[in-house]
């Protein structure tokens, strides 16, 4: 079944975020997606913006990482994880039979919560991707890996120990780094899931920093438990409550003067 | 000190703050000038510039409308703390002084066009012109103090408020004995009254912005207190 009502929560009247200068990355229709018997996502129906930050707000067990996990199909790895509806990349429904995982995963890079480096060397870390597609020349190579790591702000961090092992960083500079290793293989749109809530305020700043920065050329989704952060960074807000998707919005207004009690309650601190 | 608005990780909330300190700037120029061209306007009889003043004063309530809403912004979304917080807080204040100093330039412009086709009184109101003078100087000087961040300024305002206070008085207490003498006059007399009226609640608005700029630099409330205690209170901080 598909919801017609593209953008808006509970509510079929109340005014829907209107996205039509924009161009839209990612869709999903009617999606819902059940863990065995427990319905985690009630018909979501909105459309994410291109070269946009979008996030997603909401209390624990919400769902939302899991409607994130759906843009790249990390939920495929979950063994009763069942999904109806339309997840869509640039009008394509990812979901379909002859989708390549793998190249979907290429197009869609993904940023977990703590930082996970490879246990190789810096540089490693970053030309992985590209040799794994058989890149194999030098100085394409170096090319990349310094390109993603000034992209990433911490070339002038690293760049005079590229083969000392990725390990010895810092949390905020690992961070960093697997944003790099990200964006090495050019993808389109980047997932975030609470990218620095294992990271320091300052490492938080700059991964904020640079999620701005790279809105310029990717599209950009970001779960956060830290509703300011989505208020910093964001340009759409997403408030999900329970498995739906309560009110989607400019952040601007959501944050000034939200839509719906539910989500004033939550962002005031109201909540529970 | 200038610089310390612009060293957030967050270059986006330097450019928010460096746009929000010019657009106070932006308006409090308007203010100013609509001071000058009200005056003048009165001195020179001349209705034209005040209907400019008249239009102007949308500007000015437009800005503050505007600013307000940056402000907000602002503290909704990026949680502003310490001297942040203050000078979004100082900013809140300070428009809202400058709006009124837009209120009363209209209020002298309007005064000034009814003016206009009465008899001029033999001084031609020099001593609106005195008062007009000091009072856009307290505006200009508030305005530097603000984009400088000096909090000094605030004690020489306070000091030109007392004098303007005292000019005030002394200009009601003339145009009081000239109701008495010239009773044919009383209207053009009780316009004049409006217009050094407006004048000096400018020089309290000056003075206020001066308060402002001590909280945004210091993050001392120093409303109310003596000049001798602003003096000892600007002292210990250095």
């Amino acid at each position: 079944m598909v919801n017609v009502n593209q953008n808006a929560g509970l509510d079929a009247d109340r005014p829907r975020l209107n996205l039509n200068h924009e161009k839209i990355t990612l869709e999903t229709n009617g999606l819902n997606l059940y863990y065995g018997d427990t319905h985690a996502l009630k018909n979501i129906s909105m459309q994410i913006p291109s070269q946009r930050v979008t996030a997603f707000i909401g209390p624990s067990g919400c769902g939302k990482s899991t409607l994130l996990r759906c843009f790249n199909r990390m939920n495929d790895l979950v063994d009763s994880c069942r999904i109806e509806g339309e997840v869509k990349i640039d009008g394509e429904d990812i979901y379909n039979a002859s989708v390549d995982v793998p190249e979907l995963r290429r197009k869609v890079g993904m940023v977990f919560q703590k930082p996970n480096p490879f246990p190789k060397s810096i540089y490693d870390n970053i030309a992985y991707g590209l040799r794994l597609q058989g890149v194999k020349s030098k100085r394409t190579l170096d090319e990349v890996v310094e390109r993603s790591l000034k992209r990433a702000a911490l070339w002038d961090e690293v760049k005079d120990r590229l083969d000392d092992n990725a390990f010895g960083l810092s949390g905020g500079q690992q961070q960093r780094l697997v944003i790099a290793r990200a964006i090495a293989i050019e993808p389109e749109v980047i997932l975030l899931d609470e990218p620095c809530s294992a990271l320091d305020p300052i490492s938080t700043a700059k991964v904020e920093e640079l999620i701005i920065d790279l809105k310029e050329s990717y599209t950009i989704v970001i779960v956060t438990h830290n509703m300011q952060q989505a208020a910093r960074v964001s340009d759409f807000t997403a408030y999900m409550y329970l498995g739906e998707l309560i009110e989607y919005d400019d952040t601007a207004k959501l944050f000034t003067n939200p839509g719906e009690k539910a989500t004033e309650d939550y962002i005031t601190g109201r909540y529970g | 000190m200038e610089e310390h608005f612009h060293q957030h990780i967050s270059r986006q909330f330097n450019q928010e703050l460096e746009e929000l300190r010019k657009d106070v700037m932006t308006m409090g120029g308007l203010a100013e000038q609509m001071i000058a061209d009200a005056v003048m306007a009165l001195i020179e009889g001349e209705s034209a510039r005040a209907e400019q003043v008249i239009e102007n004063d949308h500007q000015v309530n437009q800005m503050e409308k505007q600013i307000d809403q940056q402000c907000i912004q602002i503290l909704a979304r990026r949680q502003p703390t310490a001297s942040d917080l203050r000078l979004v807080m100082a900013i809140i204040k300070t428009v809202n002084d400058l709006e009124r100093v837009g209120d009363e330039a209209e209020q002298i412009a309007k005064m000034a066009i009814r003016l206009v086709s009465r008899d001029r009184p033999r001084g031609n109101y020099r001593e609106l012109e005195t008062m007009g003078t000091h009072v856009r100087a307290m505006i200009r000087d508030a305005l530097n103090g603000f984009a400088r961040l000096e909090p000094e300024v605030a004690i020489a305002l306070k000091r030109q408020d007392q004098k303007v206070d005292s000019e005030y008085e002394a200009i009601l207490r003339q145009y009081y004995s000239y109701l008495v003498e010239e009773p044919r006059n009383t209207s053009r007399i009780l316009d004049s009254i409006w217009v050094a009226r407006s004048l000096e609640r400018i020089g309290d608005h000056a003075k206020n912005i001066g308060e402002y700029i001590v909280y945004m630099v210091e993050g001392k409330d120093i409303r109310r207190a003596t000049v001798e205690e602003i003096e000892q209170s600007l002292g210990e901080s250095e």
